[in-house]
């Protein structure tokens, strides 16, 4: 594979909190343009890859690397990672009480646009077109951010963040769960609206219905810290019905007995 | 927590030292230093005799021990109760180029040519007041801003009907103190009918070493009149303690609106909590006229010890009173502060609205008292009282006492504590904010209630403040 095409790569990171091993030697390169999924049992360090990613200070990376467009991501702050276009969906959203959407998200926004920063004006006309594109309610740009949101708001909320923020690849940590039918979809129209050949995803998920909106490259599952299998489209279908002690039994002895 | 941001932390600004000479009293306290300050200051006889009734009152008090603070005793003896820049020159409108260079330093420019617009200017010196601007156009409208010390000379008979009548010399032992030896302040009269036309603001700095700094505030508001008076404060960086014992007191008339608000940010001594300053402060207003409002809005980021609780008393009916308070403690500070709302007349209003912010090692509490006596009837307070922990080594408390002898009165408290974490620095660090930027973001939506009620530009300098005090704390 060429180094151009190649937009994230991680290579045998290992990751501990408290040292405790979490991620043990975890492998996965994607390539622009590309979506991918990740599922894998619950515990089994889906999150953690995500914040690791991110550069989350709980997490002590021992040992590997991931790099983003040729840039060694670990030598970097969490906001110089978002300033080079890595975003984060989290699967639990924060409450900062106090601080409006809209005030946080023209931060953010400045923030991670250097030279390109709007001007309010242009800023407020873009923000009221995402808002419309997620039907979101016009109220939520004066509430405060995530400061008692309902399940489904606070997701909604992180793509909307996405959206403003046009990242350049993205990990959506189980933004599906917990989403009624119409709230998936716009999560995906979210999605679709970024995705292209200067976007990267990475979607972290236990259910196979959002991968029928947006549909994926390539699939990993993730046990024990580790990638145990990957595949194609077909897979999701087989995870669904025979479940993880499949994986087990076919691709990881070894982390059986752990 | 990186080195650098720790090195900021550090970095108090304002604690350099003016070397100036200075006409001070040796170090003590009997009645004889207490006729040599009043001497100094050309007080007439009334006011000794005022100071000496407090000091003998003062010798028969110990200090009340019920706030949740730690601290040494106090050795009284070995503080200067006076100490005053000596003038160069012999024009006494002149300020000497040193002095002006200091609160030039200081941000407070004294000087005609840039002095700011829009806000007159008393600026307090260790013991004694060095310069009030603005003020011709403010006698114009007859509102008199001077020094205390002035107003005592120029205007007895005003001094004489208010001073003492809001916090009497036998109110508190700190009280008592400040009554005895208090050297300068500032004395605000606001005619009938008048608004203020700037604002009135009064700079305090600490620059001897151990000295204590006693001042004395007194704010007269006449019917129908309207003030807003702000005070900020800084002392050198010392490993000594240093004792500031002020007293406020605020009088509004019937309709009369006082708005009083500080910054205050005195040195609060290193990381491991050395040296820094004692502030202990009677601040109070009374609503002795109907349909009268007294807010107070402070901004408590310095001192070593703050023990402080600025009150209302709500005397004439439908009078209003607020207290807005963001105080931020770290390192080893401890602070000590809340309100008094006393409720006396029918129809009164009061709103507390406290928000202590505490990281490192520190201790902030808050009490409060709300109280209702029994002839004063649909009173209403709403409080809110919110903490917030930065670290896992500080300590926030609350003590809201309500004591409501009339059943028509409609009370309601609120309190939450919450702990800024790791995850709300990291989230907003995951969409491009330095760790700085959030930081101040958690912290201003956290205190956002209270900034609000700051005049602008005092609100950035106060965020900016805030922002300094909590850099490198997190983590
Ligand atoms: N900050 C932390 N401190 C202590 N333990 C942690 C921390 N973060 C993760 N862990 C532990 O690491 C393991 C992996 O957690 P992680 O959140 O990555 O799982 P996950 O795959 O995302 O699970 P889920 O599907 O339930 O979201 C769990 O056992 C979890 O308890
Ligand atoms: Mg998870």
């Amino acid at each position: 594979m060429s180094e151009t095409k190649t937009y994230l790569e991680i290579r045998n990171l290992h990751a501990s909190t408290e040292d405790t091993p979490i991620l043990k030697g975890v492998d996965l390169t994607i390539a622009q343009g590309e979506t991918h999924a990740l599922m894998g049992p619950n515990g089994s360090g889906k999150s953690t890859l995500a914040n690791v990613i991110m550069g989350h200070p709980a997490y002590e990376v021992t040992d590997g690397e991931i790099l983003f467009r040729g840039q060694n991501l670990l030598e970097l702050e969490p906001e110089e990672r978002a300033r080079l276009g890595v975003f984060l969906a989290f699967q639990y959203p924060v409450a900062i009480p106090g601080v409006s959407v809209a005030k946080f998200l023209k931060s953010a926004h400045d923030a991670t646009h250097g030279d390109n920063k709007l001007k309010p004006a242009e800023f407020l006309k873009e923000l009221r077109e995402n808002i419309k594109y997620l039907e979101v309610d016009d109220s939520f740009i004066n509430r405060y951010l995530n400061d008692g949101f309902s399940g489904g708001e606070k997701k909604r909320m992180e793509i909307l963040q996405m959206l403003t923020l046009k990242p350049r690849f993205a990990v959506m940590d189980e933004t599906d769960s917990g989403l009624d039918i119409d709230a998936l979809q716009v999560v995906a129209k979210g999605v679709n609206k970024l995705a292209g050949a200067d976007f990267g995803l990475l979607v972290i998920t236990h259910y196979e219905r959002i991968l029928r909106y947006i549909h994926p490259d390539h699939l990993h599952v993730l046990i024990d810290g580790k990638i145990v299998h990957s595949g194609g489209s077909d897979l999701v279908k087989k995870l669904e019905e025979k479940g993880y002690d499949w994986v087990r039994q076919e691709f990881g002895e070894e982390v059986l007995v752990g | 927590m990186s080195t650098e941001s720790t090195a900021i932390l550090d970095d108090y600004k304002y604690g350099f030292y003016t070397d100036i000479e200075s006409d001070a009293v040796p170090k003590g306290l009997n009645e004889d230093v207490i006729a040599i300050i009043s001497a100094k200051k050309g007080e007439p006889e009334w006011m000794l005799e005022w100071r000496l009734k407090a000091y003998r009152w003062w010798l028969k008090k110990t200090p009340p021990k019920w706030a949740h603070l730690h601290y040494p005793p106090i050795d009284y003896q070995d503080i200067c109760y006076y100490s005053a820049p000596k003038k160069k020159s012999d024009n006494p409108d002149e300020i000497d180029a040193d002095l002006e260079a200091t609160f030039e330093k200081l941000g407070v420019p004294l000087h005609e040519r840039n002095r700011l617009a829009g806000v007159a200017v008393d600026a307090v010196f260790d013991s004694v007041s060095v310069a009030t601007t603005h003020r011709e156009m403010l006698a114009e409208k007859g509102v008199i801003f001077c020094s205390i010390s002035e107003a005592i000379r120029d205007y007895p008979e005003l001094v004489k009907k208010y001073l003492g009548t809001v916090v009497p010399y036998t109110d508190n032992y700190y009280a008592s103190l400040n009554s005895a030896v208090f050297t300068d302040g500032s004395f605000c009269y606001i005619p009938k009918g008048v608004r203020c036309p700037v604002e009135l603001s009064t700079y305090f700095r600490i620059n001897a070493l151990d000295t204590g700094q006693f001042e004395r505030t007194l704010i007269v508001a006449e019917e129908s009149s309207y003030v807003s008076y702000l005070e900020g404060c800084t002392a050198p960086a010392r490993d000594r303690n240093q004792l500031h014992a002020a007293v406020v007191e605020l009088i509004a008339l019937d309709n009369a609106q006082i708005k009083y608000a500080t910054v205050q940010n005195w040195y609060a001594g290193d990381k491991d909590g050395k040296g820094g300053i004692y502030n202990f402060v009677t601040k109070r207003g009374h609503c002795r006229g109907k349909k009268s409002k007294i807010s107070w809005t402070q901004v408590e980021a310095g001192a070593a010890i703050t023990w402080k609780y600025p009150s209302v008393i709500l005397e004439g009916d439908g009078s209003t009173g607020e207290f807005y308070s963001v105080a931020v403690t770290t390192n080893k500070m401890q602070a000590d502060t809340g309100t008094k709302m006393i409720h006396i007349g029918n129809n009164t209003k009061s709103t507390i609205v406290s928000k202590g912010i505490s990281a490192g090692q520190s201790v902030n509490s808050y009490r409060g008292l709300v109280q209702v006596l029994p002839d004063a009837f649909n009173c209403r307070n709403y409080s809110n009282c919110d903490s917030m922990l930065i670290g896992p080594n500080c300590s926030a408390n609350t003590f809201p006492y309500i004591e409501s002898e009339n059943s028509t009165a409609v009370i309601e408290h609120e309190a939450t504590t919450s702990r800024v974490s790791e995850d709300q620095i990291f989230y907003l660090k995951s969409r491009g904010l330095s760790e700085e930027d959030a930081i101040s973001m958690v912290v201003n939506g956290f205190a956002r209630e209270v900034f609000k009620q700051l005049p602008l530009e005092f609100s950035v300098e106060a965020i900016r403040l805030l922002e300094m005090k909590l850099e490198g704390s997190i983590g």
